[in-house]
């Protein structure tokens, strides 16, 4: 009987329903906690005394990163998940949380460099967690470029979790080598804040904004997962009747 | 089982010397690469030295990247594969004999050429030999941890690009070790530390990486 609550996640009929049900609570307590945090981060939080005002990109830049790492973790063991229990809807969720996790890479990065140019002079500095960040980006792309180059689906997935899976041995290793490289290559006159050195009231809008991100991080892969389950099914007698009677679409 | 491993090394080698020419092309970019150096950077002969340690390691890196795409895939397209897979209990030692064999085949012939290199880029005499050894271990790492993509994608009609990008993020701690023990020989530093590191890496691929290449082949070969 225990086991009756995880096998229903290889339905993925009853996945769609119940992630309608899940997704506008999720959706209404992301965007209060996204809203709460950037008002609280970029308005009433105090300005860096060194830094001024440039520091607030931080409400976008860690959460960012946090998820960008864990997302990499979530879709690894989507992919073990899938291998192992033969189950689709797991494959659904690593395709797609290399997708969402690679974009929020992105955007990690992204505002890295932005926070780089008024705080170091220059976009882009070869500081050892950057670089760890550009390597997971390029393991990301990686799977989803071995997902895209299969015809056959199911094919597709399980060698993109494999991958994935191997990329999860690798990634502390990455991070490792590429620490040790730092160290040796360049000296340690760039500091990043660490998260620990921030003053509690700069700190506390930035949890919010960790939880806003994670709230918004399931959201994203919710709905990216919603579509694809509709796009793999779409031959399934459920799938067409959703179609057909476009006014019960709630109730699925 | 280790017949397993020395029946299709010692096929694999027969292979290897009856299209010789066909081995020769990873050295032949190697050594053309080098020669690029100098041509697109600058001749002078400090500014290869600095750039050698480095550069060196990328470019064995390229030509063992150019190397794997037909490891597996001679062997997928005849059916020979096939016949692997069905030999079930001693599939991962037939297949650490075939990555054996690439390595003896691309990473050794490397680390051999490696000293023309290092005269072409006008590489400091104190970093030959942390270069050969470096080179040497490495390369074993290069060749299994490169066998993975080559698995992964055998069944791809052009896998020659996608092999890389997949392969190239797990290279990353291979070169950082690798041109970290040139350059630390050649500063003066002990470059042992990176050496073992290297070698760590290099037995772990050893250990690892037929395990992974088996489950991966099972899943594009038999399709």
């Amino acid at each position: 009987m225990a086991w009756q609550w995880f096998h229903q996640w290889g339905s993925p009929r009853w996945f769609y329903q119940r992630s309608g049900a899940w997704l506008p609570w999720l959706a209404v307590l992301a965007a209060l906690f996204l809203a709460v945090g950037s008002v609280w981060g970029l308005a009433l939080a105090p300005a860096d005394f060194k830094q001024g005002n440039s520091y607030r990109i931080i409400y976008l830049h860690v959460p960012a990163s946090f998820l960008a790492l864990a997302g990499y973790y979530l879709m690894a063991i989507a992919g073990a998940i899938g291998l192992i229990w033969k189950m689709k809807l797991a494959f659904t969720a690593m395709r797609c949380a290399a997708t969402v996790g690679a974009a929020l890479t992105f955007v990690a990065l992204f505002t890295g460099a932005v926070w780089g140019k008024p705080t170091w002079g220059t976009y882009w500095v070869w500081d050892a967690r950057i670089t760890s960040m550009l390597v997971l980006l390029f393991l990301y792309l990686g799977v989803i470029a071995l997902y895209q180059a299969f015809d056959r689906q199911e094919l597709a997935s399980k060698a993109a979790a494999l991958l994935a899976l191997v990329g999860t041995v690798n990634v502390p290793i990455i991070y490792k080598s590429v620490d040790w490289w730092y160290t040796l290559h360049q000296p340690a006159s760039l500091k990043i804040t660490g998260d620990s050195t921030l003053h509690s009231s700069m700190l506390q809008p930035l949890l919010v904004m960790i939880v806003g991100f994670y709230l918004f991080y399931a959201v994203a892969l919710l709905l990216s997962m919603r579509a694809e389950v509709l796009a793999r099914e779409a031959n399934s007698s459920w799938v067409r009747a959703l179609v057909t009677a476009p006014q019960s679409r709630e109730r699925g | 089982m280790a017949n397993g491993t020395v029946n299709t090394l010692r096929r694999e080698l027969l292979l290897a010397s009856r299209r010789r020419g066909e081995l020769a092309n990873p050295l032949l970019f190697f050594v053309m690469m080098a020669a690029l150096v100098p041509l697109g950077i600058s001749p002078q002969s400090t500014v290869l030295a600095e750039l050698a340690p480095g550069m060196i390691w990328v470019m064995a890196l390229l030509a063992t990247l150019l190397s794997l795409e037909p490891l597996f895939a001679e062997d997928y397209r005849d059916g020979s594969l096939d016949q692997l897979l069905l030999a079930a209990d001693g599939m991962a030692f037939a297949v650490l004999g075939k990555m054996l064999a690439h390595w003896l085949v691309t990473g050794l012939p490397l680390t051999l050429v490696a000293p023309l290199l290092a005269t072409l880029l006008a590489l400091p005499a104190a970093g030959w030999l942390p270069l050969l050894a470096s080179l040497l271990v490495g390369t074993l790492a290069l060749s299994f941890i490169g066998a993975m993509g080559a698995a992964l994608t055998v069944s791809l009609q052009r896998s020659g690009v996608l092999l890389t990008l997949i392969v190239m993020p797990l290279y990353v701690p291979v070169i950082i070790f690798g041109s970290a023990t040139v350059q630390r020989a050649i500063e003066g530093f002990s470059w042992l530390a990176p050496l073992a590191l290297l070698a760590t890496l290099a037995v772990a691929a050893i250990a690892l990486c037929p395990l992974v290449v088996v489950g991966a082949l099972r899943l594009t070969a038999s399709e």
